[in-house]
């Protein structure tokens, strides 16, 4: 199989899996645009910020960040904060991302919570290429992200359609991929605390503060339960 | 716009650079010329379930139980999304009836 062959076949299997996202990404985008249009700012902004953060949520952030008063530091401790996250989706795919090459830099740098629950959970066949599937998985993420928002910036003013509650597909998305992932495993120790805990976590701290208390709960508690964990054999997915 | 440029641009980096540290660190750590050790082995297999629940979670975030709808349309729809899901198996069935089920609930009748 040639190297073109082989590009164009992991591209033609990466496609489908980001279908949702191409929806969810393009509401998401055009709401972000269009916030950034209301908020003063010229589509460059949008289009900019789209192509280098990559990254939704704190994006959205970062528009308040911009209409406020200078602080470098409270906006690099903010995005830490919003995207600690990631650390865990890091660790979890330092095995994945194994022997991708060069293209692992664009995979961790596109590696936004859509990335790596596609990348992380997807059954990528056997005659598909590992680091060209996740690869195209990231860059269509991250072309959809990009066009919603330079389309948000531009046209802002003018969308004009009922499209309230169009952004749960997100929500779907993610309940879909946790769904696979527990049919997947055999024991559902870790799920069920992860979603326990950051339920519990969620009502204690409110929605603005949660993450970071669940994320060192999820932290600790599967710590303490490491011996036990590995006794009844936790998944090793796939 | 308080910000000149040149601090817009700053800021604007300082966000790059966050996002880019909470993606590269554990990369960075862990490299693969060195054996990973056994605990972070073991969290790179329990955490990813965990890390997907918490997903979940902070996608209802926003969601407040005690004022509004109190998440009803919510409830709701992620149930359907998981009965599709559980009878079809088909990611996208599941996602677009979910989704056109939350536009219609908050629409229409909420």
């Amino acid at each position: 199989m040639g190297k073109r062959n082989k590009i164009k076949k992991a591209f033609c299997a990466a496609f489908p899996h980001t279908i949702p996202i191409f929806a969810g990404f393009l509401f998401l985008g055009i709401a972000y645009g269009i916030y950034m249009n209301v908020s003063g700012f010229s589509p460059v902004y949008p289009m900019l910020m789209s192509f280098t953060i990559f990254a939704g949520s704190v994006e959205f952030v970062a528009v308040n960040l911009l209409l406020g008063a200078f602080n470098p530091l409270s906006a690099l401790i903010m995005t830490l904060m919003i995207n600690a996250r990631h650390l865990f989706y890091g660790i979890s795919m330092l095995d994945k991302y194994r022997g991708t090459g060069l293209k692992k830099f664009y995979l961790i740098f596109g590696m936004c919570d859509e990335s790596f629950s596609i990348n992380y959970t997807a059954n990528i066949p056997n005659d598909v290429d590992k680091g060209w599937f996740m690869f195209f998985v990231t860059l269509l993420n991250h072309a959809y992200w990009f066009f919603g928002a330079t389309i948000g910036g531009v046209f802002g003013a003018l969308v004009k359609f009922n499209t309230n509650g169009l952004e749960f597909v997100m929500t779907a998305l993610f309940v879909v991929i946790f769904l696979e992932q527990w049919m997947k495993e055999t024991t559902h120790h870790s799920a069920l605390l992860g979603l326990g805990i950051s339920l519990l976590s969620l009502i204690l701290f409110g929605g603005e503060n949660f993450i970071i208390p669940s994320m060192l709960m999820i932290l600790g508690t599967l710590t303490l339960m490491k011996k036990p964990l590995e006794k009844v054999g936790v998944c090793e997915c796939q | 716009m308080s910000m000149n440029l040149m601090q817009q641009v700053i800021t604007i980096c300082m966000v790059i650079l966050g996002t880019i540290i909470t993606r590269f660190l554990p990369f960075f750590i862990f490299t693969s010329d060195r054996p990973t050790p056994k605990y972070v082995q073991f969290l790179g297999r329990v955490l990813p379930s965990a890390a997907l629940g918490m997903l979940v979670v902070y996608c209802i975030k926003d969601v407040s139980l005690f004022t509004g709808d109190h998440g009803i349309p919510e409830l709701i729809s992620i149930i359907i999304v998981i009965l599709l899901h559980l009878w079809k198996r088909q990611m996208l069935i599941s996602i677009a009836g979910g989704t056109i089920s939350y536009m219609i609930l908050i629409q229409l009748i909420f």
